[in-house]
């Protein structure tokens, strides 16, 4: 099991369109990839964007990323590369 | 049969012509419940069916719009969102129900949410629920004729989208609002809009629609038509006049200069203009700064704001309003909830005043962004020269702090907005650089008729002598104290009031980017030494 953390420092914190790059870059992973806000969970599946929206996290939140599988340390390195990133949105204009 | 007039509310100008087309309300399309199967089977299509569809779309659209579009389409391929409408279907709900009630319940989450950020989505997932309910009813395959002047009760954004406007056509709705997604995407593509029409009689035939006053004549007799096709001769070449001058200076045909400004909300909106089509920036509203997120925004990010704004402008002057919340302008977490008047409550400078620690934190960013430009800040709803003073006292402290830690800045000229009556009469009592009237508030609060308020809004007219008296007495006094004024409300942009604001004196408006053309071309054409007007 891989794991890692990632402050989301995003104006706008994991709603649409950040969510959407998230599950885009889950799902290519073979690996079970999930996030939680919370070390104790729970957990909550990393490639559906419907339950990563019901999460609700803000801008300030310490994201926990967990993947289970062949290619789960990649996938936890490549989920904390996007978050730092700040899902490349352009910050002045971001409404997604 | 004889010829209808009606009236409703206008949502996006343009004049069009065409055959009525009626679409069918959603609420009205019903199809008959299958089996268990039948129904699952349905609810899979559809829900494919308008993936398939949104996806099309999305290649025709701009990169906003397409991400809007982008996220209803992952959200519509999850497939634990029709999961529990699937479980429905399976204890004999119809796939629509079903459907319906589990959207609903996602729905709920959004609703509710404390973001407003978050809460600006539910619109995304009612578009994306009505695309799937549109493929299961059938109204979806009711095919829109090209050209059509389309009657409904409500239409989707991406319906909209859909529609190949070049071939001319406007939409009607008997309900609806002006402010609503569809109606700022009809003015976006100049597609003619009128909302609130209210129930229209069962017709078909010829239909004109003047988007402008929001007016539909049903089976018009020849003499109207006639007069329609001369209104759109006029519109049309005076689009083309307008576009001609739009990038010259304004000057009356006696010659005297006016000064023409922008009003924006966004640096976005500046990217696609030409800088010959305004001397400067007239208002930069920074309320778009306070809204876009769930946190109020830092100084450095004010800062970049205000830096790029003022780099665009090039030296020539740009005047940013400090944060004008309250009113009709609430912000979550910022704005006192539940007065029983906002428009006569905690709003503009008197709310800047109990949250002193953000107001600073824009005055530093403005003086820090100051040494970029030809930099002005003003303050809206001032009602007293102490609450100006104050104003002025706590940029000259945050500027101090400013230079004592080392960081470039620099005093912009200071300045107030004249809305509220009791600073419009008396406005030899403040010792400003300049001032700026803001029409639309103090029309508003002069008449005592809200602009918001449809039936009184007839009432708040900026041509009222009591107006009139007023700008023509604060353009003397600016005259003759050596200050500048100018003025950035809706009457600036609307050529009917232009030669009134011209008489009382004003030689500097602001208008919308996309009202520039119009508002110089209705200052060519007048001449205010002989008070008329050239054809």
């Amino acid at each position: 099991m891989a794991t890692g953390e990632a402050l989301l420092t995003n104006a706008v914190g994991l709603h649409a369109r950040p969510s959407v790059k998230l599950t885009q870059l889950a799902k290519s992973f073979s690996s079970t990839v999930e996030i939680a806000v919370s070390s104790e969970g729970p957990w909550v599946d990393a490639k559906s964007p419907v339950k990563i929206m019901r999460v609700k996290a803000p801008k300030g939140t310490l994201l926990h990323i967990r993947a289970e599988g062949g290619d789960g340390e990649a996938a936890v390195a490549a989920l904390i590369d996007l978050v730092h990133r700040k899902f490349d949105e352009v910050e002045e204009s971001a409404h997604g | 049969m004889a010829e209808l007039r009606l009236v409703g509310r206008p949502a996006s100008p343009g004049i069009a012509e065409g055959r009525a087309f009626r679409l069918p309300d959603r609420d009205t399309l019903r199809r008959a419940t299958g089996t268990q199967q039948q129904e699952a089977d349905a609810l899979r299509d559809a829900i494919a069916d308008a993936v398939l569809y949104l996806a099309e779309l999305a290649t025709k659209l701009e990169s906003e719009a397409a991400d809007m579009i982008g996220f209803q389409i992952a959200m519509l391929e999850d497939e634990s969102l029709a999961e529990p409408a699937f479980a429905e279907i399976q204890v004999g709900q119809s796939a629509l129900k079903a459907w319906n009630e589990a959207i609903e319940a996602e729905l709920v989450h959004y609703r509710s949410a404390e973001d407003e950020y978050f809460r600006a989505r539910t619109a995304d997932l009612e578009d994306m629920r009505d695309a799937v309910i549109d493929r299961l009813s059938g109204a979806a395959s009711v095919a829109i004729p090209d050209g059509a002047i389309i009657f409904a009760r409500d239409f989707q954004p991406s319906r909209f989208l859909s529609v190949d406007w070049s071939k001319g056509g406007a939409v009607v709705l008997s309900e609806g609002s002006p402010t609503s997604h569809v109606s700022m995407l009809a003015r976006a593509r100049g597609v003619p809009m009128i909302v609130g029409l209210g129930d229209v009689p069962e017709m078909d035939g010829h239909i004109l629609v003047d988007g402008s006053i929001g007016e539909a004549i049903f089976a018009p007799n020849m003499e109207t038509r006639n007069a329609y096709q001369a209104r759109k001769v006029a519109a049309n070449a005076d689009a083309r006049a307008a576009a001609e001058v739009a990038l010259r200076p304004a000057v009356t045909q006696d010659g005297q200069r006016v000064e023409i400004y922008i009003n924006i909300a966004s640096p976005d909106e500046l990217e696609p203009l030409d800088k010959a089509l305004c001397d400067g920036i007239g208002l930069v509203r920074t309320e778009f700064l306070f809204g876009a997120g769930p946190d109020l925004p830092d100084e450095d990010t004010q800062y970049r704001v205000y830096r790029r704004i003022v780099e665009w402008a090039e030296g020539r002057p740009v005047t940013i309003r400090t944060l004008d919340a309250g009113g009709d302008k609430p912000i979550i977490g910022l704005t006192v909830d539940g007065e029983s008047n906002p428009f006569l409550g905690i709003r503009g400078i008197r709310l800047s005043f109990a949250r002193p620690d953000i107001f600073r934190m824009q005055l530093r960013a403005l003086a820090r962004a100051a040494i970029h430009g030809t930099l002005k800040v003003m303050a809206p709803m001032v009602t007293n020269p102490a609450e100006y003073s104050k104003f002025t006292s706590m940029m000259d402290e945050e500027l101090a702090a400013l230079y004592k830690a080392g960081i470039a800045a620099k005093r912009p000229d200071l300045g107030m907005m004249v809305e509220v009556p009791a600073a419009a009469i008396a406005i030899d009592c403040f010792e400003v650089d300049f001032f700026s009237i803001g029409s639309n508030d103090l029309t508003q609060y002069v008449t005592a008729a809200g602009r918001d308020i449809g039936a009184v809004s007839g009432l708040a007219d900026p041509s009222h002598p009591a107006m009139l008296r007023l700008f023509a007495a604060m353009a003397r006094h600016s005259a003759a104290s050596n200050r500048e004024i100018s003025i950035c409300g809706d009457a600036a942009g609307d050529t009917a009031h232009i030669p009134a604001l011209l008489a009382a004196g004003l030689r500097k408006l602001s208008v919308a980017p996309g009202l520039v053309g119009s508002v110089k071309l209705a200052i060519s054409r007048l001449n205010l030494r002989t008070k008329s007007a050239a054809p």
